[in-house]
C-alpha cells in the first residue's frame, strides 16, 4: 500500500521517522486551530474597521483573545437537542463537517524550496516534505472531502427536525454540489498543466518563473475563487444562511459546542480553501530567498503571506458585496462558471494534443476557439430561447390576470 | 498490516451493507451506504488503486447517495416506512426468488468455476506506481475502451435530456402555450399551466 512519496517513508520507518510524523499532524492541528482562532478575530477586526465601528477590543490586547472568550462561553452553555430532532444524526453532523476541515490542510505543502531544491526540508537528519501527506491522488482528495463535507450540513438541516433548517440545508447542498462540478473543472486544468494529482508535483511544476499564469492563473483561479466563495457559503453567496429569510440557516437549532464546532469548520474551511488556492494557483510556497543563513523560512512566510492574501479578501468581500439571488446563483454556476471552465479545459487539451503531436499551436487554438465559439453560441441561444418562453409565458399570463381583474 | 486494514474495512462495507438493509428510517439507509461505499475506498487504496479510491466517494459518496438523500428529504418519506403495505403486488416472493438466483450464480462461480470466475488469470501484482493511477486509466478508457465510454456519455446525455424534457412543463409544439390559447373569457385555465400537459 502506497501512501506518499515522501522520502520520509521510503526507508525503514523507525521512532524516528514516526515522531517526525507525529510532529507534523500535531503542528499542524496546532496551527489550524490557532489560525482559526486569530482568523475570527481579523475578521471581525477588519470588517468593523471597514464599517467605521470598533470591534472586539476588551479581551487582550487589541481584542486579540476574543475568539478564545467566546469559544469558552460556547463550551460551558447549555447543549440543547430539539424534540423532533433525529438524535444519533443530530450529533454527527457536526463532526462530518469538521473532520473534512481539518484533514484537507493535510495535503498543503507550506514550505521547502521548490525553485532550486525539491521541495524537502532536513529535520532530524531525514528529508521530508513540509506537509503531513501526499497522497498520489493528491488534490482528489480535496474534492473527495468537500463532497464529504455536504453531508454535514444536509444531515445538520434534516435532522433538526425542524422546517428552516431544512430549507436551508437543502439550499446550502444544492449550492455546494453545484459549484463542486466548476470547483473540479477549474482544477482539472491545474492537473492538465502541471501533469500530476500530487499537491507537491503540482507545486513544483509551478516553481518556475511564471507561476503558469498564462494557462492556470487567469480563467481557471478566477472559477476557482468564484466557485469556491460558494462552496464555502461565504458572502456573497451566504444564502444558506440569509437572516430574513431562514432564521439562522442549517445551524438554527444548534447551541453551545455543536454549534462551536460548525462555526470552528467553517472558519477552517476558509483557511483550507485559501491554502488550497494558493498551492494549486501561485506556486504554493515558492517566492525568492533574501537572507540565505536563513533559507528555510523564506519558503515559509511566502506561503503565510499569500494565504493572508486570501483571507483579507475573502473579508473584503463580505464587507463590500450584497447577497446574490438564489436564481442568481445557479443561474452563474450551471450557464457561466461550469460552461466556462469547461471550454477552457478543453483548449488547454487541445494545446496540449498538438504540443505533444508537434503541431503548430496556432491553427490548434484558431480551430479549438472556433468549435468553443460555436459551443457557446448554442449554449446562448438555447439560455435566451428558454428565457424568452419564460417571459411570454410570465406577460401573458399576467396579461390575462390583468384583463380578468378589469372584468 | 494489509490484512489488518483488509479486515477493518470489509468489517466496515459489511455492517454498512447490513445497515443499508435493517435501517428502518430511509435516511440512516442511505447513510450506512455511505458507509460502505468509504469502505470500498479503503479497499481500493488497499489494492494500490488511489484514483478509484477518490472517484468512489467523489463519485459516490459526493453525488449518488446526496441525490437519494435530496429525493427523500423532499419527498418527505423519511420517516419509518410502514412493512405491512406491499406497494407493487407480487414484489417480495420475487425479490426473495431474484436474490437467491444472484446469490447462487455468485457462489457456484466463485466455488465451483475452474481456474476463478473469469477462467482469465488473476492480477496479484501492482502493474506499475501507484502516483500513475489516472494516466493508464486514461489510456485503458481512451484507447481500448474508447467507444464504450463514448456510447456511456451518449446515454448519460440522452438520460439528461429526457430528465430536463420530463420536467419542464410548457414545451414543444405539441402544447401550446397558455398565452395562445387562453383568451380572457378562458382566464381560470390560463392560471394553471399544467393543464397543457395532457396535449
Amino acid at each position: 500500500m502506497v501512501i506518499a512519496a515522501d522520502p520520509l517513508l521510503l526507508g525503514p520507518i523507525g521512532l524516528e521517522v514516526f515522531l517526525i510524523i507525529l510532529i507534523k499532524v500535531v503542528a499542524s492541528f496546532v496551527l489550524l486551530m490557532v489560525s482559526v482562532m486569530l482568523m475570527v478575530w481579523f475578521e471581525r477586526k477588519l470588517i468593523s474597521d471597514m464599517q467605521n465601528r470598533i470591534g472586539p477590543d476588551v479581551a487582550g490586547p487589541w481584542g486579540i483573545l476574543q475568539t478564545l472568550a467566546d469559544g469558552i462561553k460556547l463550551f460551558f452553555k447549555e447543549d440543547l437537542i430539539p424534540e423532533n430532532a433525529d438524535r444519533p444524526v443530530f450529533k454527527l453532523a457536526p463532526y462530518l463537517s469538521l473532520v473534512p476541515a481539518f484533514l484537507v490542510f493535510a495535503i498543503v505543502p507550506i514550505g521547502g524550496d521548490f525553485r532550486t531544491g525539491d521541495g524537502t526540508v532536513g529535520w532530524f537528519g531525514h528529508r521530508t516534505f513540509l506537509q503531513v501527506a501526499d497522497p498520489p491522488m493528491g488534490i482528489l482528495l480535496f474534492l473527495a472531502l468537500s463532497s464529504v463535507a455536504v453531508y454535514g450540513v444536509m444531515l445538520a438541516g434534516w435532522s433538526s427536525g425542524s422546517k428552516y433548517p431544512l430549507l436551508g440545508s437543502v439550499r446550502a447542498s444544492a449550492q455546494m454540489i453545484s459549484y463542486e462540478a466548476a470547483l473540479g473543472l477549474a482544477i482539472a486544468t491545474v492537473f492538465l498543466t502541471g501533469g500530476s494529482l500530487s499537491t507537491h508535483e503540482i507545486v513544483s511544476s509551478q516553481s518556475n518563473w511564471n507561476w503558469n499564469v498564462a494557462t492556470t492563473g487567469v480563467v481557471p483561479f478566477l472559477i476557482f475563487l468564484v466557485a469556491g466563495t460558494a462552496e464555502l457559503n461565504r458572502p456573497p453567496f451566504d444564502l444558506v444562511e440569509a437572516e430574513q429569510e431562514l432564521v439562522g440557516g442549517f445551524h438554527t437549532e444548534y447551541s453551545s459546542i455543536r454549534f462551536a464546532l460548525f462555526f470552528l469548520a467553517e472558519f477552517m474551511n476558509v483557511i483550507t480553501m485559501s491554502a488550497i488556492a494558493v498551492t494549486l494557483f501561485l506556486g504554493g510556497p515558492d517566492g525568492p530567498i533574501l537572507v540565505e543563513q536563513v533559507a528555510w523560512i523564506w519558503p515559509i512566510l511566502w506561503f503565510s503571506l499569500k494565504l493572508l492574501a486570501f483571507l483579507f479578501s475573502f473579508v473584503w468581500l463580505r464587507a463590500t458585496l450584497p447577497r446574490i439571488r438564489y436564481d442568481q446563483l445557479m443561474d452563474l454556476g450551471w450557464k457561466v462558471l461550469i460552461p466556462l471552465a469547461l471550454g477552457w479545459f478543453l483548449l488547454i487539451a487541445a494545446l496540449n494534443v498538438g504540443r505533444d503531436r508537434g503541431w503548430s499551436p496556432v491553427p490548434v487554438v484558431l480551430v479549438s476557439v472556433a468549435v468553443l465559439w460555436a459551443g457557446a453560441a448554442m449554449l446562448g441561444g438555447a439560455v435566451r430561447k428558454a428565457r424568452a418562453e419564460r417571459r411570454a409565458i410570465e406577460l401573458g399570463s399576467d396579461e390575462v390576470l390583468d384583463a380578468g381583474d378589469g372584468a | 498490516m494489509d490484512a489488518a486494514v483488509f479486515i477493518v474495512s470489509a468489517v466496515i462495507v459489511l455492517s454498512g451493507a447490513f445497515g443499508v438493509l435493517l435501517a428502518r428510517n430511509p435516511v440512516h439507509a442511505a447513510l450506512f451506504l455511505v458507509q460502505s461505499v468509504f469502505g470500498v475506498a479503503v479497499l481500493f487504496l488497499l489494492l494500490d488503486a488511489t484514483f478509484l479510491a477518490a472517484v468512489q466517494v467523489i463519485v459516490y459518496a459526493g453525488a449518488i447517495v446526496i441525490l437519494f438523500l435530496f429525493v427523500i428529504m423532499l419527498l418527505g418519506v423519511d420517516r419509518a416506512e410502514d412493512l405491512d403495505v406491499e406497494p407493487i403486488a407480487g414484489q417480495r416472493p420475487l425479490a426473495v426468488v431474484i436474490g437467491a438466483g444472484i446469490l447462487g450464480t455468485t457462489l457456484s462461480a466463485l466455488l465451483v468455476a475452474v481456474g476463478g470466475p473469469t477462467g482469465a488469470p488473476a492480477t496479484n501484482a501492482p502493474l506499475g506506481d501507484a502516483g500513475d493511477n489516472a494516466q493508464r486509466l486514461g489510456e485503458a478508457l481512451f484507447t481500448d475502451h474508447v467507444f464504450a465510454v463514448e456510447l456511456t456519455a451518449l446515454l448519460l446525455t440522452v438520460a439528461v435530456v429526457g430528465a430536463v424534457v420530463l420536467v419542464r412543463r410548457l414545451a414543444g409544439p405539441l402544447q401550446p402555450l397558455p398565452v395562445a390559447a387562453a383568451a380572457p373569457e378562458t382566464q381560470g385555465e390560463a392560471d394553471t399551466p399544467d393543464e397543457g400537459e395532457g396535449a
